[in-house]
């Protein structure tokens, strides 16, 4: 209804404002109307300003962005603004670009440090492995060694590993000659000494392995000698055929040029000739292919001889040496055959030449002949009737002319005579200084030859003289070393006894003592058991007596306990405003109870008398009491000793009727002046009462004065008399339990 | 102690009462043969009789809390016993 009634004042009041500003309105207009474009104006003009500093603002701030970031720090809002028109603000490209140089160098850097541990990796991993150690220590060596002399702090000292891979190579040499098998794995800790039996054993399997290489060594050398040595035979004997073939076709030749026999031997002497050159081709290849093989076989010699060589055993030295001197020998035997082949080839040369010479001076002629005569066969000289006389003038004339030419040419022969003397003995000079050169060449290395051969056998002689040297001083160390190891072990002997004896003696000793000591300890053990017996003993008889105290103690507990607890049930006995029978009978049990006891006596004595005659009220019927009491305390609440006339009994009748309060109040702890008040006190006594509180409510109700008081006097009198006998019998009962408690035998 | 609060009503009513008729006779009586008949003696009478039935009613409830006192011969012997007994009066009386 309010609300309509407001809704209807504010229509009227509205109805009414309407009216009166619209005439305004129309008259503002009126007067306005020339100046509404100026106000137009001055808005437009505002908003502009607006418009154009913001787009101003925004501009700027795209350009610049520190002018950005200061103005969304100090205008709120402005960021979103701005994120809308310009976009989310972009970071300061300077930093993250040096960032991400940082973060490259280092990713590079790791790669290097990873590529390095790859490289050092494989490196590593080889060098454990078994199959190739010391190429591989080497290899590890040399780079270190690169390293350190590129680095050029270290001299050029070789590394440990170097030696140690020098060492394992000729180790592993040693092995694979010894024991010809596969490379053993790089012994990288140091040899340590080996036990006796143990060495024993690996010399025997080394002289074992010896005499076996030498035996194969020997059987191959033998070999290979037999097979060069026929070889080099079979070489010199080819070489000497050849020679003899060479000598017999020169013969034949020098037969066939100067001799002049019948026509139908000279075919035969020509036939003879060219099988004798046949033979002499073919015995010279012969010669050749078994030089060849000679020189292979020696080649193959020389091989086994150097590789026998390097297997450097004494044993095998003498046989190298021999077959040394066999390979020299057939050598220079096969040289020598070669060169008598060559200087019968080179005299077979010359008297081919010659030979060749008169055949072509002969073909010539022949041609000569022809020319002049083309119908003249070859045969002129069986042809003797078939001539004419022009052809035999010719012929003559031709013959005269061929005299005269070769008068001429003998006499610029003769006049040559020297120079072609000189120059072909300038060609014999070259030729005999070639073969003097070859033949020099080959008797100094034959020379050579024979001197390291000498020089060998000296060696190996010198060798084996330094052998039985050494092996009688290596003897007489031995005996050295026996002694010496006899004496210090006679004096090892001698300290070891004196250093066991007293050991001995010193753990005697130890043993006497202990012994002693046991003894003693078992004793005392002994004598120490006897007394805790004997305690133990003493302790138990205490305690019987003790419990015979104690369970006299605790009858004497009981006893009370039961009095007391008599006690506290003839409390109980009160029924509906009948106090309880008198405690009389009930206290004198208490009393006869305890009668050692000074404490339960005094609180037995500490009965009020009315209890012990009249016995208390349960607090049952004082609260039923209180509520009648209540009424009528109310009833006089106004009464004390200054106002008490009939009229103030009526006011305050009046006042109980008319004041109402709370049946029941919880008092508060702790009570104001407030609080005094009569009907406040009644409330919280009742609800004290309600609780259960006697001894609360009897303290309120005691704050009551005048009538009031007068009036709950008797209630008081016997609310106090209730809580004493309730505390007094609380007391006993307490401390009957406590006694009882006390003197109960825990189990 | 309750119940004498009761019991002193009881009293106080029935004296009051008792004391009110009576007054109320003896103004009839009065008024019959002294004052010819005239209504006032028995207004006088009861109003007597009721008047002192409020003055003991209000007097028996107050009885508690009345002090007598004792004109004591003041000497000095007897200071000590006169303190003394008028304790013993008050206490007494507010039993």
């Amino acid at each position: 209804m309010l609300r309509a009634c407001l809704r209807g004042a504010n229509a009227t009041a509205r109805k009414n404002y309407r009216r009166i500003p619209l005439t305004s309105l129309q008259q503002c207009r009126h007067y306005t109307a020339g100046e509404s474009s100026s106000a137009s104006k001055v808005v437009v003009a505002g908003l502009l300003t607006v418009s154009g500093g913001i787009g101003g603002t925004v501009l700027y701030a795209k350009w610049d962005h520190k002018f950005r970031a200061a103005v969304e720090k100090n205008v709120p809002y402005s960021d979103w603004l701005l994120g809308l028109a310009l976009g989310p603000a972009a970071q300061d490209p300077g930093l993250p670009i040096k960032k991400r140089v940082e973060l490259a160098q280092p990713p590079s850097m790791i790669e290097k440090q990873a590529k390095k541990e790859g490289a050092e990796g494989p490196v590593k991993d080889s060098s454990p492995a078994p199959s190739q150690p010391a190429q591989s220590l080497e290899e590890a060596s040399a780079e270190a060694t690169h390293i350190i002399s590129a680095i050029g702090e270290v001299p050029s000292v070789p590394a440990p590993c170097d030696t140690e891979a020098a060492a394992v190579k000729e180790c592993n040499e040693c092995h694979e000659h010894k024991e010809a098998t596969a490379v053993h794995p790089a012994p990288t800790e140091p040899m340590k000494e080996r036990p006796v039996e143990e060495v024993a054993a690996r010399l025997a399997q080394q002289e074992q392995e010896e005499q076996d290489i030498s035996a194969s060594v020997s059987a191959s050398l033998e070999d290979s000698l037999a097979s060069s040595a026929k070889a080099t035979l079979q070489a010199i004997g080819a070489q000497e055929a050849a020679l003899q073939a060479i000598m017999q076709h020169t013969d034949k030749l020098k037969e066939a040029m100067e001799a002049e026999v019948l026509p139908e031997e000279k075919s035969n002497q020509w036939k003879d000739l060219e099988a004798a050159l046949a033979d002499r081709t073919t015995a010279l290849n012969d010669a050749r292919a078994a030089l060849s093989k000679a020189n292979e076989s020696l080649d193959s010699l020389r091989s086994v001889i150097d590789e026998s060589k390097g297997l450097k055993i004494s044993s095998v030295r003498p046989l190298v040496l021999a077959a040394e001197e066999n390979l020299h020998n057939m050598v220079v035997d096969l040289d020598k055959m070669v060169m008598k082949v060559q200087s019968a080839e080179s005299e077979a040369k010359i008297v081919s030449q010659y030979s060749e010479l008169v055949n072509e001076a002969k073909r010539q002629f022949q041609r000569e002949v022809s020319s002049l005569t083309p119908e003249i066969q070859a045969n002129w000289k069986g042809l003797t009737g078939k001539l004419s006389t022009d052809d035999l003038n010719a012929l003559i004339a031709h013959a005269h002319r061929r005299i005269d030419q070769l008068n001429r040419e003998l006499a610029e022969q003769k006049v040559r005579e020297k120079i072609h003397i000189d120059a072909a003995l300038e060609q014999q000079k070259l030729e005999d200084q070639k073969a003097l050169d070859n033949a020099v060449n080959t008797a100094l290395q034959h020379v050579k030859e024979d001197a390291r051969l000498d020089q060998e056998r000296k060696l190996a002689e010198l060798r084996e003289v330094m052998e039985a040297e050494m092996r009688t001083q290596l003897r007489r160390q031995a005996a050295a070393h026996t002694d010496h190891v006899q004496d210090v072990l006679k004096v090892q002997e001698h300290e070891l006894k004196a250093e066991a004896e007293q050991v001995l003696s010193s753990k005697m000793l130890e043993q006497e003592t202990r012994y002693r000591q046991l003894t003693q300890e078992q004793l005392d053990n002994f004598t120490l058991d006897m007394n805790t017996a004997y305690a133990r003993l003493k302790g138990v008889e205490e305690a019987i007596d003790s419990h015979v105290v104690a369970e006299d103690e605790a009858r004497k507990a009981h006893q009370l306990w039961l009095s007391v607890e008599a006690l506290s049930y003839s409390l109980k006995t009160a029924e509906a405003d009948v106090p309880t029978v008198p405690l009389e009978n009930a206290a004198q049990a208490v009393r006869d109870s305890c009668r050692d006891n000074d404490f339960a006596l005094a609180l037995a004595s500490a009965l009020p008398e009315k209890s012990l005659q009249r016995g208390v009220y349960s607090e049952a019927s004082l609260r039923a009491r209180f509520n009648s009491l209540r009424s009528l305390a109310r009833r006089v609440a106004l009464i004390d000793e200054s106002r008490n006339s009939l009229y103030q009994y009526f006011l305050s009748y009046l006042q109980a009727a008319l004041l109402f309060e709370k049946s029941q109040e919880a008092p508060p702890s702790q009570l104001s002046s407030e609080d005094l008040d009569p009907f406040k006190l009644l409330s919280y006594a009742s609800y004290c009462l309600e609780h259960g509180d006697l001894e609360l409510a009897a303290k309120l109700v005691n704050q009551l004065r005048g009538e009031a008081r007068r009036v709950v006097e008797d209630w008081l009198i016997e609310a106090r008399l209730t809580l004493e006998t309730r505390q007094v019998v609380n007391l006993l009962s307490a401390y009957a339990n406590a006694v009882g408690l006390g003197t109960t035998q825990a189990p | 102690m309750a119940d004498e609060h009761a019991r002193k009503w009881d009293r106080c009513l029935a004296d009051t009462a008792v004391k009110t008729v009576t007054g109320l006779g003896v103004g009839i009586v009065f008024s019959l043969i002294v004052f010819k008949r005239r209504a006032w003696p028995l207004s006088f009478g009861s109003g007597l009789g009721l008047g002192m039935g409020y003055s003991n009613c209000q007097h028996d409830f107050r009885s508690p809390y009345l002090i007598h006192g004792r004109m004591v011969k003041v000497s000095a012997q007897c200071n000590f016993h006169c303190l003394s007994e008028v304790c013993d009066t008050r206490s007494h009386h507010a039993a």
